[in-house]
């Protein structure tokens, strides 16, 4: 048995797997399969200030090897996710994160601090949200925007901040740079990628937000170059995900340098998949005499 | 909720009409589970997707779970070229079904198309108390008649061209049916044109109605919140999600 244990900016994780943010809920719906204190952590249901609806339905499309949703970040509130989901995840031993989402700067500042005497283990800032018209995505796309939101947070919270990167942007490293002069405390990403699909009959796109966020294998080669950019231009660690299905990929983005891996869509084919992906990677560790995991965190030789 | 998710052998498949399938397969752990009106959600090879298909019959003695499917695009393509002895992967029972009353009431039960194989496993319960009426486009589209013939149940068989049972729609015979005597309940799968149709007599009658909706699923457990639908309670509008909440939705908290 190897030592699959992580630590993100001073939290201890027991593996490096965690469900991704929307893909996973609160995690009620998989308590039936497996207990969640399997999973190194759980990244919550994008939450925001008030609550919100999101987008109209159909919100998925499927993809070559993907997907695309609009869901548009609905949720019931950060109050609900306090009263509500919190008490439960408590219970659960796992490191809890909450991901949040703001229309405004003042928002996300407000979130941080209504969380700020819970139990919630880490913050997760999404930037990066492509589904939600004010907010969301424009923070994340500039390095000015993406500097002072995080900024005001950093002011807000004691919680370890850790910011959560759109791969919509030219120099996602420029971004990941000015976080972290900001105060972030670690990073994420990827979140999805902005795509299209259209019924060639009906000439209507699949989505009824038109556009929508692609996720799963099809993305994965793009996040690993990107989590490897990232890696090699900031100091604090990076939490890669993007289209991770199986150990090898999750392996494989970790020797580009992520010292955690969430695991969004591919639940969705496989519920087991974080289990699998935490079992297969025990097993290579132990295959290949490696003692502990963090022994793999970025160490690809580049050519 | 509970639900299992595994590899199962399918025990039989037919070909019911033009593009149609019938597949029974062998999952004792989802039968034990499984309600009229609840679903599975199916895993097909090259697919990122499940494939969300209605449970038609569940046999709790033998430990099978039965559903009919209709080729719709590639993926339920796929789906048809999986023959009797393969395994399939399968998570399931989900979502909730449709209320089962005392077996004496008096149940109609309504399907259109692909929407009549879920009401197959509800008009069971009702034996000789059920009337199922179901439509088709023609003759040869026409599934699972002999299936409520079988339990009893009194068939109203429609065809939109006449070429089978009566011409017309559904709703014409259900009509007929709620002038001709009392009924505790109006239960349907079908069609949104179709479903619209039931609800507005549902309520000229004054009829308890449920319907089965569709909306498309990512996880298919109330996770990912893809498949929202507009429900009402109290008067107020709120997001309901298909795979958790429903599919089966008292027919006064959904807006159509
Ligand atoms: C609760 C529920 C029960 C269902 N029961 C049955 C049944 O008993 N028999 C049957 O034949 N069909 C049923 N359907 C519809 C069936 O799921 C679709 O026909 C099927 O998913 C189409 O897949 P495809 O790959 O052939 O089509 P494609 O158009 O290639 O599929 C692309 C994507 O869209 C989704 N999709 C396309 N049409 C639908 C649809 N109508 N509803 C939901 N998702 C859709 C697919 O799942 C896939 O993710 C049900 C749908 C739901 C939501
Ligand atoms: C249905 C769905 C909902 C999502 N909701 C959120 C969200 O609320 N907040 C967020 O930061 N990311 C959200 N994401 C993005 C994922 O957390 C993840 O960044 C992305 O899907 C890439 O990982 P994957 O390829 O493993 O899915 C969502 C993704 C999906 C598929
Ligand atoms: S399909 Fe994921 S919530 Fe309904």
């Amino acid at each position: 048995m190897a030592d699959l244990r992580v630590n993100i900016a001073g939290v201890e994780f027991k593996n490096p797997i965690i469900p991704a943010s929307g893909a996973y809920g609160f995690g009620r719906e998989y308590e039936c399969l497996y207990p969640l204190s399997k999973l190194g952590g759980i990244s919550c249901k994008g939450t925001t200030l008030n609550g919100q609806n999101g987008n109209p339905a159909p919100r998925v499309a499927e993809t070559p090897s993907g997907m695309l949703n609009s869901v548009g970040l609905q949720n019931a509130g950060i109050d609900h996710f306090i009263e509500k989901e919190l008490p439960y995840l408590e219970k659960q031993d796992i490191v809890v994160i909450a991901n949040v989402a703001g229309h405004t700067v003042e928002d996300c500042v407000e979130i941080a601090r209504r969380l700020e005497n819970t139990s919630t283990h880490m913050i997760e800032l999404n930037i990066s949200c492509p589904n939600v018209k004010q907010g969301g995505a424009a923070f994340g796309t500039s390095c000015q925007a993406a500097e002072e939101i995080t900024k005001a947070v950093r002011k807000a919270t004691t919680k370890p901040l850790m910011v959560k990167l759109s791969p919509n942007v030219t120099s996602i490293t420029d971004i990941a740079k000015a976080v972290e002069s900001a105060g972030a405390d670690a990073v994420s990403l990827i979140n999805t990628l902005l795509g299209m699909r259209i019924d060639i009959n009906t000439r209507r796109p699949i989505l009824k937000n038109n556009v929508g966020g692609l996720s799963g294998p099809a993305v994965f080669p793009v996040a690993v170059r990107m989590v490897w950019q990232v890696a090699n231009s900031v100091n604090i660690p990076v939490v890669g995900m993007g289209g991770v299905s199986t150990y090898k990929d999750a392996v494989e983005m970790m020797l580009a340098g992520a010292s955690a891996i969430q695991i969004g869509a591919a639940i969705f084919a496989d519920p087991f998949t974080p289990v699998k992906v935490i079992d297969g990677m025990n097993e290579f560790l132990d295959n290949n005499n490696i003692e502990k995991v963090t022994d793999i965190i970025g160490k690809v030789q580049p050519w | 909720m509970e639900y299992v998710q595994g590899e199962y052998r399918v025990v039989s498949k037919k070909n019911l009409a033009k593009n149609v399938f019938d597949f029974t397969i062998d999952a004792k752990n989802i039968a034990d589970l499984a309600l009229a009106g609840q679903f599975v959600h199916i895993k097909v090879d090259g697919f990122m997707l499940r494939r969300p298909i209605s449970i038609c019959e569940v046999d709790k003695e033998n430990g099978t779970i039965r559903f009919v499917f209709e080729i719709r695009g590639e993926g339920t393509e796929k789906l048809s070229q999986v023959n009797k002895g393969d395994n399939l992967d399968v998570m399931g029972p989900l979502g909730k079904g449709f209320t089962i009353l005392p077996e004496d009431k008096k149940a109609v039960v309504v399907g259109g198309g692909i929407g009549v194989p879920p009401m197959v496993e509800v008009a069971k319960n009702y034996g000789e108390n059920a009337t199922a009426i179901i439509g088709f486009r023609s003759a040869n589209a026409v599934i699972l008649d002999e299936d409520f013939k079988n339990m009893g149940a009194n068939l109203m068989l429609c065809t939109d061209d006449g070429t089978m049972g009566r011409k017309g729609f559904v709703t014409e015979a259900l009509k007929e049916r709620l002038e001709q005597g009392k009924v505790d309940i109006i239960q349907a799968c079908g069609p949104h044109m179709m479903l619209k149709g039931v609800v507005a007599l549902a309520n000229e009658y004054g009829v308890p109605c449920e319907v089965s909706l569709e909306e498309r699923m990512g996880c298919g457990v109330g996770a990912c919140l893809v498949c929202a639908c507009k429900t009402v309670k109290d008067g107020k509008e709120y997001l309901s999600h298909v795979c958790k909440d429903g599919p089966v939705f008292k027919a006064e908290d959904v807006i159509l």
